[in-house]
């Protein structure tokens, strides 16, 4: 359970060293290369005027003002693009969104008109003097009214289109779910609402879109997280009018954070392309804030009713959610192409739950299309609250210890890999060793103790428990795909006569550190030191394909692919090193950096003595040179893992959540540096807390964003943070090469279940059984002004 | 468009440049001196990705003119290190891992590094109200208040 | 996002400040710290022919005790009041209000001047100084005058200045023994506006009665609320607990908030209430400290 040592030396930093990180010394002196630091020769800039309506029919654009700006070169509009046909395009999910609209407008802050001009300062100014004649039209906000019959149908663009119903879902035995009910002792349901949020990364989306006229070349420099699938989205969607894959190069730079919002295409980036196109000069895009609040990707919105059934002593018999997802506009999420509710049927959680059944609904509403991950696998935290949340409810209902509950329904470690009711393998896990250590550094049963002296006294605190499990690394090619195109990832490993290495991926870092950890997985491999191993992503002309860094898939899956390019590798090494130690390949043993002679170690042949004769001494008939590449399919997904304690106090006169202590003990499998680990963790338990008490993105009446700025959007500073701790136990995939499993999004995925439980604890004996995020000081003030406690 | 002459020094080199009266001091360091350490994150004064120091204090360069800078003393986080040597707030958030994308970086430590001039031993406190108008999203401050306590450390023990 | 074209001046004098807002007229504004103005133009809410930017001129900046008053000139920064030693020993209810606007950046070039003269009752300053008594003093073409605070603020985003008139100093009369004050601020987040805020300036006589109360109270209402209900209800009375709630109540009886993303009006009034509260307390125990 506890980590493995090292097996390599701090000097070659394989896995388990925490070494500092590679990409740094960039970052620390202002030398990161971000989308916006580009400036090309000639390069234009792209502003973009927008919709001040969620739902209005156009009925005239008037650009001749804009024109007239000094600087201003061109205004595109849909007009412009339809001559293209490139005013609409797809989604990642197979439904189509418009790249600017030609008559209508369907959410507020949607792009109607986009300005070209000399600088920044001008297309500003040309956006501004865009005019726009609207006629309004009826607002479609709440989803369930959306379903209601005589809703205005929104997809007016879709023959035969009668209602606002995008797809259904279901996954599980309905009919066994519902025997299961009805024989259960005990029934517990709440509806659960998790609210649409942002994932802000601090550098919006942008481009620079580069084509060259003389060779047909068009450079894209994106804000992207998955460049190869961008590339071919492209070469789709804009084949018919002559750009050719060969001609696309998609380059993704420092990426400021993606957290999942910069996976799809915005209508920005396919505008600055057709503008390059059209003009042959560079065209920069960068979204401001506001932009990128109110009309990039959203997450979550899921409405859900979530129910459990159980027996009387606890033991957990059967769970069944009905949910209605708000997709907005458009399905634009970024979900595997056969699961439109991504990965939300691992509503099981962490218990041993025999009938399971999820359905859900995707609605369309006039607010903007989306619904991708704020880092988070495909719709897990939304699975992970449901079932969290309703424990407690059920530990409530007993008069149960919520830990005692979990404990009793834990799937036992000796049944993984473990067949869940709704169809997943869980690869391997020990969930009651987890919990038992967040309790113990907790101090769970002093804190409940100092909770009964506490009430008497009229003070309100609480403990909240969340054991969630995570299930990542997509995936397996028979289940998942984009677009069609399967959800493997690669390496390309290439050693160098003097011993280092190059090694490029199909992913995309954008903050998680791969050009360290990546170099470790090689150093661990074969021994080349990490700091010798150059590490590159994000160029689709010199990368190998792959589907891109989101859904912790990254270890997973490219990581994987570095483990076995860098075995393929050594395969080749032992021939070399037999040729020239002459001996047999079998004579070989194998330690981190060399080959030696069984029985006599002092026969031995460095992987740097090897690689240089690789190119200068390779046996007869052997290729030269010594390279690998993997196309890695995982033959399942990695299921992480963790369970998180939370103590809360509560401000009776204003109804302020404090976050006092938050112990997360996570196990990621085998862990590549830890020190990276404790980043992962420490930021997503901080996007975590930030929708569990901050974050909302809300609408009124009429479709106007309420928080679309940093103003209303409240992300969280450190002084809200709270300090957090951490741990781990380590229970390695049984998969996965070397016994990763993917950690960045966990605590993400953990935290907000164990935040809202925390604050129900601290108010349970009020009689609350549940709260909807985020907890504002409002809600909690109502509840304890209605109970006759406030201040 | 009423155009002024400004004289600013920026990293200890004197610039004079003719600028346009509402161009942002964050655009003239990123565009016009091609310093673009400095990172644009809000453009509502919230994120502090842009600060840098004007005249030894930590401003949001999103919210100050170009021309506001005319006669002053601007410092990037290009001008940390000295000499081939990194600023002690350098080597602080490359030990205690206080970045992750590196986006919000920059601002992080021209703050850290305008507190621990008045301060130089901060408490964890100190450093969490300090670095408050700086907002990072990959890294739940944790390892930043740890940066900036190891910088803080190694200032005094070189002193 | 980038503002529209506007005009710059950097006059090195008052004199030469003061006559080019007489010249240009309307269209001109006053630029001091920028922090609120420069995020409204950005965001192109309002608009501005010229900006007079007062950075340069002199003497504006001081922060000094001189005749019977805390002289604060128009364009000190926040973050130095929120430094200084005579405000942080002797006036910790400005220390405690400049501790809590925006953010430490912000407080960087923000000026107490411009947070008074920008009008907003979300600002923090407005109700400090209604608490404290303060009179601001106004330089114009027509000479300077003072504008005792409770004057000053005529409406929201409006104020008593002229628009040829500049914020060139605030004086706050030296409080006598005994005296005591705080302010305390509900806000989402680092960096917010007030959900509610509260400032109270107590001095006590020599058996702990109540000689003056001032109670202001941020955001709650178009313009900044003094509590002058809660403040007469004080005079005379010892702060026990039943009194300290019944000048809260009467406080919050004062206010007349909006409903916002912050809070409802019935949230928002209870958070006045429970804040003057906290506000009274803290000052009492600072004024028997004192």
């Amino acid at each position: 359970m506890s980590a493995p040592t090292p097996k390599t030396t701090p000097e070659v930093g394989g896995m388990g060293h925490s070494i500092k990180r590679k990409e740094d010394p960039r970052f620390l002196r202002g030398r990161g290369n971000y989308v916006d630091d580009i400036q090309l020769p000639g390069m234009l800039h792209m502003d973009i005027a927008r919709s001040p309506y969620a739902h209005a029919k156009i009925k005239k654009i008037d650009t001749e003002k804009a024109m007239k700006v000094p600087g201003v070169l061109a205004v595109i509009t849909g007009a412009t693009l339809e001559q293209y046909k490139l005013h609409w395009m797809p989604t990642l999910m197979s439904d189509t969104q418009m790249v600017l609209p030609t008559d209508r407008v369907m959410y507020q802050a949607q792009e109607v008109a986009a300005v070209i001009a000399t600088d920044r300062y001008a297309a500003a100014d040309g956006a501004a003097a865009v005019e726009v004649e609207y006629e309004p039209l009826p607002v479609v906000v709440d989803p369930f009214k959306a379903l209601e019959p005589g809703a205005p149908v929104l997809r007016t663009d879709k023959p035969g289109k009668k209602d606002n119903r995008i797809w259904h879902w279901e996954a599980g035995d309905r009919a066994a779910t519902e025997k299961a009910f009805r024989e259960a002792d005990v029934v517990v349901k709440e509806q659960i609402y998790i609210p649409r949020i942002h994932v802000a990364s601090i550098e919006t989306c942008g481009c620079v879109a580069d084509f060259d006229r003389v060779t047909g070349k068009l450079t894209v420099f994106m804000t992207t997280q998955a460049p190869h699938a961008i590339r071919t989205v492209f070469a789709l969607v804009a084949g018919h009018v002559g750009l050719s894959e060969e001609k696309i190069r998609i380059v993704s730079p420092d990426i400021g954070g993606g957290f999942g919002g910069k996976v799809p295409v915005y209508p920005g980036y396919v505008i600055a392309v057709a503008a390059s196109v059209v003009i042959g000069k560079p065209v920069k895009w960068v979204e401001d804030r506001m932009e990128n609040l109110q009309a990039d990707s959203f997450a979550r919105d899921y409405h859900m009713t979530a129910e459990l059934a159980a027996k009387k002593d606890g033991t957990m018999t059967a769970v069944r959610i009905k949910t209605l997802a708000d997709h907005g506009y458009a399905d634009a999420a970024a979900n595997p192409s056969k699961f439109p509710a991504g990965l939300f049927s691992i509503c099981t959680g962490s218990y041993d739950l025999k009938n399971a059944f999820c359905e859900v609904d995707g609605v369309y509403t006039n607010k903007p299309p989306g619904g991708v991950a704020y880092r988070c696998s495909f719709r897990v935290t939304e699975a992970v609250h449901a079932i969290e949340r309703i424990t407690d409810r059920l530990a409530q209902e007993l008069k149960m210890d919520p830990a005692a509950l979990r404990m009793k329904n834990f799937i036992p470690k000796e049944k993984f890999p473990y067949h869940s009711a709704l169809g997943w393998e869980y690869d391997s896990g020990d969930y009651p060793a987890a919990l038992k250590k967040a309790m113990d550094l907790i101090g769970y049963d002093a804190l409940r103790k100092e909770q009964v002296e506490k009430r008497a006294k009229g003070e309100l605190m609480g403990i909240g428990i969340s054991s969630f499990t995570e299930i990542v690394g997509a995936g397996p090619s028979k289940h998942f795909d984009i677009l069609g195109i399967k959800m493997f990832d690669s390496c390309e490993l290439r050693v160098h006569p003097t011993g280092k290495a190059i090694a490029r991926f199909g992913t995309k870092s954008q903050g998680q550190g791969h050009e360290t950890t990546y170099a470790q997985i090689i150093a661990e491999e074969l021994g080349i030191p990490a700091a010798h191993v150059q590490v590159e992503e994000g160029d689709t002309d010199t990368a190998p394909y792959g589907l891109g860094t989101y859904a912790s898939r990254s270890t997973p899956t490219a990581g994987a692919a570095g483990a076995i390019a860098a075995r393929k590798v050594r395969d080749k090494a032992k021939k070399i090193a037999a040729h020239l130690l002459e001996v047999s390949e079998d004579d070989l043993v194998w330690e981190p950096g060399k080959f030696s002679v069984k029985g006599a170690p002092q026969k031995a042949k460095t992987i740097q003595e090897i690689a240089l004769a690789a190119y200068t001494n390779h046996p007869q008939g052997m290729e030269a040179g010594l390279e690998a590449v993997d196309y890695y399919d995982p033959p399942n997904l990695t299921f992480p893992f963790g369970s998180y304690i939370c103590v809360v106090d509560i401000d009776r006169g204003t109804g302020e959540v404090k976050i006092r202590r938050f112990v997360a003990v996570d196990d990621c499998g085998n862990i590549i540096n830890p020190m990276i680990v404790d980043g992962q963790i420490h930021g997503g338990l901080t996007m975590g807390m930030a929708p569990a008490l901050l974050e909302e993105i809300s609408y009124d009446e009429q479709g106007n964003n309420q928080a679309g700025s940093f103003m209303d959007y409240l992300v969280p500073t450190a002084m809200e943070t709270p300090s957090w701790e951490t741990a781990k136990t380590t229970t390695p995939s049984p998969h996965h090469p070397f016994g990763a499993k993917g950690v960045g999004e966990s605590a993400t995925v953990g935290a907000p279940p164990a935040i809202v439980n925390a604050v129900v604890d601290a108010l349970a004996h009020l009689g609350v059984k549940h709260l909807d995020i985020p907890i504002t000081p409002e809600k909690v003030w109502r509840i304890l002004k209605e109970k006759g406690v406030a201040e | 468009m009423a155009m002024h002459r400004i004289r600013v020094k920026v990293n200890g080199a004197a610039h004079e440049s003719e600028v346009e009266s509402r161009l942002l001091l964050v655009h003239y360091l990123r565009e016009m001196l091609r310093l673009t350490g400095t990172h644009i994150g809000c453009d509502t004064t919230h994120c502090g990705a842009c600060t840098v120091l004007l005249d030894g204090r930590p401003v949001k360069s999103c919210t100050v003119l170009a021309v506001q800078a005319d006669g002053r003393d601007v410092m990037t986080v290009e001008g940390l290190e000295k000499d081939g040597k990194l600023d002690p707030i350098q080597e602080g958030f490359f030990q205690e891992h206080g970045l992750q994308c590196g986006y919000c970086t920059p601002g992080m430590m021209m703050t850290s590094h305008a507190l621990l001039q008045r301060n130089p031993n901060p408490s964890e406190g100190e450093i969490r109200q300090a670095i408050s108008g700086n907002l990072c999203r990959c890294t739940g401050y944790v390892n930043i208040v740890k940066s900036v306590q190891h910088a803080a450390a190694a200032a005094r023990s070189r002193s | 996002m980038i503002p529209a074209s506007f005009d710059y001046h950097q006059p090195k004098t008052l004199s030469e400040a003061i006559g080019l807002l007489s010249r240009l007229g309307e269209g001109a504004k006053v630029l001091s710290g920028g922090q609120s103005l420069l995020p409204l133009l950005k965001l192109r809410l309002g608009s501005a022919g010229h900006l007079v930017d007062i950075g340069r001129v002199p003497g504006l900046e001081d922060i000094r005790e001189e005749g019977g008053f805390l002289k604060i000139g128009g364009r000190a920064r926040e973050s130095d009041l929120e430094h200084s030693d005579v405000v942080r020993k002797k006036y910790p209810i400005l220390a405690d209000t400049a501790a809590v606007i925006a953010d430490p950046l912000v407080r960087n070039m923000a000026t107490v001047g411009g947070n008074l003269a920008h009008g907003d009752p979300a600002n923090d300053h407005p109700a400090t100084m209604l608490a404290l008594g303060a009179t601001v003093v106004a330089t114009g073409s027509k000479g300077e005058r003072t504008i005792p605070i409770d004057q000053f603020f005529t409406g929201l985003f409006e104020t008593a200045l002229a628009h040829d008139e500049i914020l060139t100093e605030i004086r706050i009369p030296v409080p006598p023994p005994k005296s005591g004050g705080a302010y305390v601020k509900l806000e989402r987040k680092v960096g917010d506006f007030a959900t509610a805020g509260a400032a109270a300036q107590l001095t006590l006589g020599a058996g702990g009665e109540v000689v003056r109360a001032g109670i202001g109270l941020t955001n709650a209402g178009m313009t900044p609320v003094r509590a002058a209900a809660a403040e007469k209800f004080l005079q005379g009375k010892k702060l026990d607990e039943a009194t300290v709630r019944q000048a809260a109540r009467l406080a919050a009886d004062a206010a007349d908030p909006s409903p916002d993303r912050r809070g409802s009006v019935e949230y928002k009034r209870e958070m006045a209430r429970v804040l003057t509260a906290r506000a009274l307390k803290r000052a009492a125990s600072r004024a028997q400290g004192a």
